[in-house]
């Protein structure tokens, strides 16, 4: 069900479980209703009027934790009458001005981790730019040497809230290589933006079937790069993990692994796959874009914890983070942004190689300049259906044993109605349902049927 | 005419150290072919690929550096961009608070050790167990069960250099010669006292010694644990500068690891002559 949604429609289902935007009983009933116009939002009515349905959503959710007592009773006594009697014992009104007045924020100086890549961009602008600032917020950005020292430092509080690749917050939320612990996605950071390198001496090498036996380098197990590595490998008839050697290096080393010999490429986050090709030391062989267009890459994470104890911290943060994510969007904004966060305090890269990885216009390493806008771009809707996704790819390879809620973890884990909400706040216009169909590779993926979709790949590890 | 040894010394020095550099300098020296390539494209790629500058900067590249550095070492440009004089007073805070503590915990304790050969034969399995650990398997741990990156980084620091003061103060005490204490004995000087004025000077070049192998062992730890936590410190700046690809950065912070690492050792060296003892 959507925030939106009338909770006094005794038709609609009020729990989250169903169809896959939640706005029908059955996900039978929603692939039929999904090409006519009854799966369209209520988008007519009021800011007042979307918060006093938030608030009542969650009230008759309260009430009536069991969604066969609430249609029994609405049903009995109709929606008038319901809302007339709630009313009385419960102050709708007040309630619904304290939600829509998000109030001043709990904590003001705020922590939020972030490693030196280009996938953090509006993370990092949003502290030189002043868009954290705008919304009362005073945050400092801390660079992180690691993935795991950010997983660590973000579970320990020292940071609020942290850049984290996508499928980090999955995998703390399930206890993988991490204590269970739950968190949550507001933001993607950015989507694309990742690329696969090779070293120079392979520049012949462009067909994958000739790369059996090579060695690559990822930067984190539980990363898009793992998946979108192994995925392409895969298609291309090669078992990730027996044909090749698949390695986990931080980031920087990977540039100076490739001179040193020790690699022969790597599927990474820009700036770095540009940073080889500045040194002279590879070339891209395809962009990240070019095996998923618009996939996600890093996110905006924080702890539940947070947003409990802090929750107009967490709203505020969140808005500038997708204001700056909105920024970031903009082709026109780009060369901005890259001196912005160039300088030592931020990413510390050279200004030229930040500006052909945000403006698109790049050296491919083999003496040709490409141009591509969409190379990095950034987009903050937390589609569930993407975590999803990262969650067939998880069993795919064997990190998660057993069977999985897909949904139930895609729902606790990317925040995409609260991201609604706060675009909806700021004038944006959040997409209508949570998840969306796309294809990987040419591949369709239904993240109605996840297990079929799991199923249909050759190559995965038996288990 | 024959100089003196000490000139002589100083005269191989600086020979060794100007052969050390020129080779360095002939090493790194640009090789000069690069492959044709537009001018566009080169306007896009770096100086090792368009003008076959080596990727290791030469001594004068460093030089360079180091001289931009030491004009300004205590700037601050935010909470991940600070000047070297700063992180190098981050990382020397971090070390002496870790090795004040493993001082406190481990001279008395050394003391009890050596003074009772029950308690240096109980505790003898836990000390060789736990001396060859690895500063950065403590790491993890500390992160972990501490849950405070600064603490965890100032507890690696303690935990390595706490056992080459335990064990050199455990030695100095029980070797303290028995002619002394018996001396004490028949003036019957009680144990405390005894402790403090004959045990103590007898066994101060040896605690010493141990202090002055662990400052150089928390000298050591400190780089790696910073490197791993981040945030600030010599050892961060190595790891930012890393990230950079910065070689010449890196240089720097390794030239300057070593100076403050030799000053720390001279400081208890002095120490330690101070408290030496002819016999």
């Amino acid at each position: 069900m959507s925030t939106f949604d009338d909770p006094f429609d005794a038709d609609r289902a009020l729990l989250r479980s169903g169809c896959a935007c939640g706005r029908h009983r059955s996900a039978a009933e929603h692939v039929r209703a999904a090409r006519t116009p009854r799966c369209e939002p209520v988008a007519d009515l009021s800011e007042q009027k979307r918060y006093e349905g938030i608030v009542a959503s969650a009230v008759m959710r309260a009430v009536f934790p069991q969604d066969v007592a609430r249609r029994a009773f609405l049903k009995s006594v109709g929606a008038a009458t319901a809302l007339a009697a709630l009313s009385q014992f419960v102050p709708l009104k007040t309630a619904t001005e304290a939600f829509a007045d998000a109030g001043p924020p709990e904590k003001k100086d705020l922590k939020v981790g972030f490693i030196p890549i280009t996938c953090a961009t509006p993370i990092i602008m949003a502290a030189p730019l002043g868009f954290y600032a705008r919304q009362g917020l005073d945050v400092e950005v801390v660079k992180t040497a690691g993935w795991a020292v950010i997983r660590d430092k973000t579970i320990n509080k020292e940071y609020d809230a942290a850049h984290m690749l996508a499928p980090m917050p999955i995998a703390i939320s399930l206890g993988l290589g991490a204590n269970a612990i739950p968190f949550t996605v507001p933001a993607i950071e950015n989507i694309n933006g990742q690329g696969i390198t090779l070293a120079i001496k392979h520049k012949d090498k462009r067909d994958p079937k000739d790369w059996k036996g090579m060695k690559f380098a990822i930067p984190f197990d539980y990363s898009m790069h793992n998946y979108l590595l192994r995925y392409y490998l895969a298609e291309h008839g090669l078992d990730p993990d027996t044909d090749v050697q698949l390695r986990s290096v931080p980031p920087p080393e990977m540039v100076a692994n490739l001179r040193a010999d020790n690699i022969d490429g790597f599927l990474a986050p820009d700036n770095i796959c540009q940073r080889a090709i500045y040194d002279g030391v590879g070339f891209l062989h395809i962009l990240s874009k070019e095996i998923w267009d618009g996939h996600p890459c890093c996110s905006f994470a924080a702890s539940r914890e947070f947003i409990t104890t802090a929750p107009n911290s967490f709203a505020a943060l969140t808005r500038a983070i997708v204001d700056a994510t909105g920024f970031a969007a903009k082709a026109e904004n780009r060369k901005q942004i890259a001196e912005a966060i160039a300088p030592a305090n931020y990413i510390n890269a050279p200004v030229t190689v930040l500006e052909q990885v945000l403006t698109g216009t790049y050296a491919d390493g083999l003496g040709g300049v490409k141009t591509d806008p969409k190379r990095v771009d950034f987009d903050p809707f937390p589609w569930q259906s993407f975590a999803v996704w990262m969650l067939t790819q998880m069993k795919r390879w064997g990190q998660i044993k057993g069977d999985v809620d897909y949904k139930a973890v895609a729902e606790q884990v990317y925040l995409a109605t609260d991201t609604k909400k706060v675009m909806a706040e700021m004038g944006l216009t959040p997409p209508t349902s949570s998840y969306k169909s796309f294809s990987v590779m040419g591949k369709t993926f239904d993240p109605a049927k996840p297990d079929d979709y799991l199923a249909s790949f050759k190559i995965r590890k038996s288990s | 005419m024959t100089l003196s040894l000490r000139l002589r010394a100083a005269i191989v020095s600086i020979a060794l150290l100007a052969v050390f550099l020129g080779s360095w300098h002939l090493a790194t020296r640009s090789s000069g072919t690069t492959a044709a390539m537009s001018p566009e494209y080169a306007r896009l790629m770096g100086l090792t690929a368009t003008q076959g500058k080596s990727a290791m900067p030469g001594p004068l590249d460093v030089g360079a550096k180091l001289w931009e550095h030491l004009k300004r070492p205590f700037y601050d440009n935010g909470p991940n961009d600070k000047g070297l004089g700063i992180q190098l007073a981050y990382s020397i805070g971090r070390v002496g608070l870790g090795y004040l503590i493993a001082v406190v915990v481990a001279i008395p304790l050394g003391f009890m050790i050596g003074m009772s050969p029950l308690f240096s034969r109980a505790l003898d399995p836990f000390i060789q167990l736990l001396k060859p650990i690895s500063p950065l398997a403590w790491m993890p741990l500390a992160l972990y069960t501490i849950k405070d990156s600064s603490i965890s980084a100032i507890f690696v620091i303690f935990i390595c250099s706490v056992w080459p003061m335990l064990l050199n103060t455990a030695f100095g005490v029980a070797g303290v010669r028995k002619e002394w204490i018996n001396v004490a004995r028949t003036l019957e000087v009680g144990t405390i006292r005894r402790a403090f004025t004959v045990i103590l000077p007898a066994a101060a070049p040896t605690i010493l010694t141990g202090m002055r192998i662990s400052i150089g062992i928390a000298w050591l730890v400190i780089v790696a644990a910073e490197m791993l936590v981040g945030g600030t410190g010599i050892g961060y700046f190595v790891w930012n500068e890393w990230n950079n690809l910065s070689i010449t950065n890196v240089i720097i912070a390794i030239l300057l690891i070593g100076l403050v690492g030799m000053l720390l050792d001279q400081v208890l060296a002095r120490f330690t002559r101070m408290v030496t003892f002819p016999e």
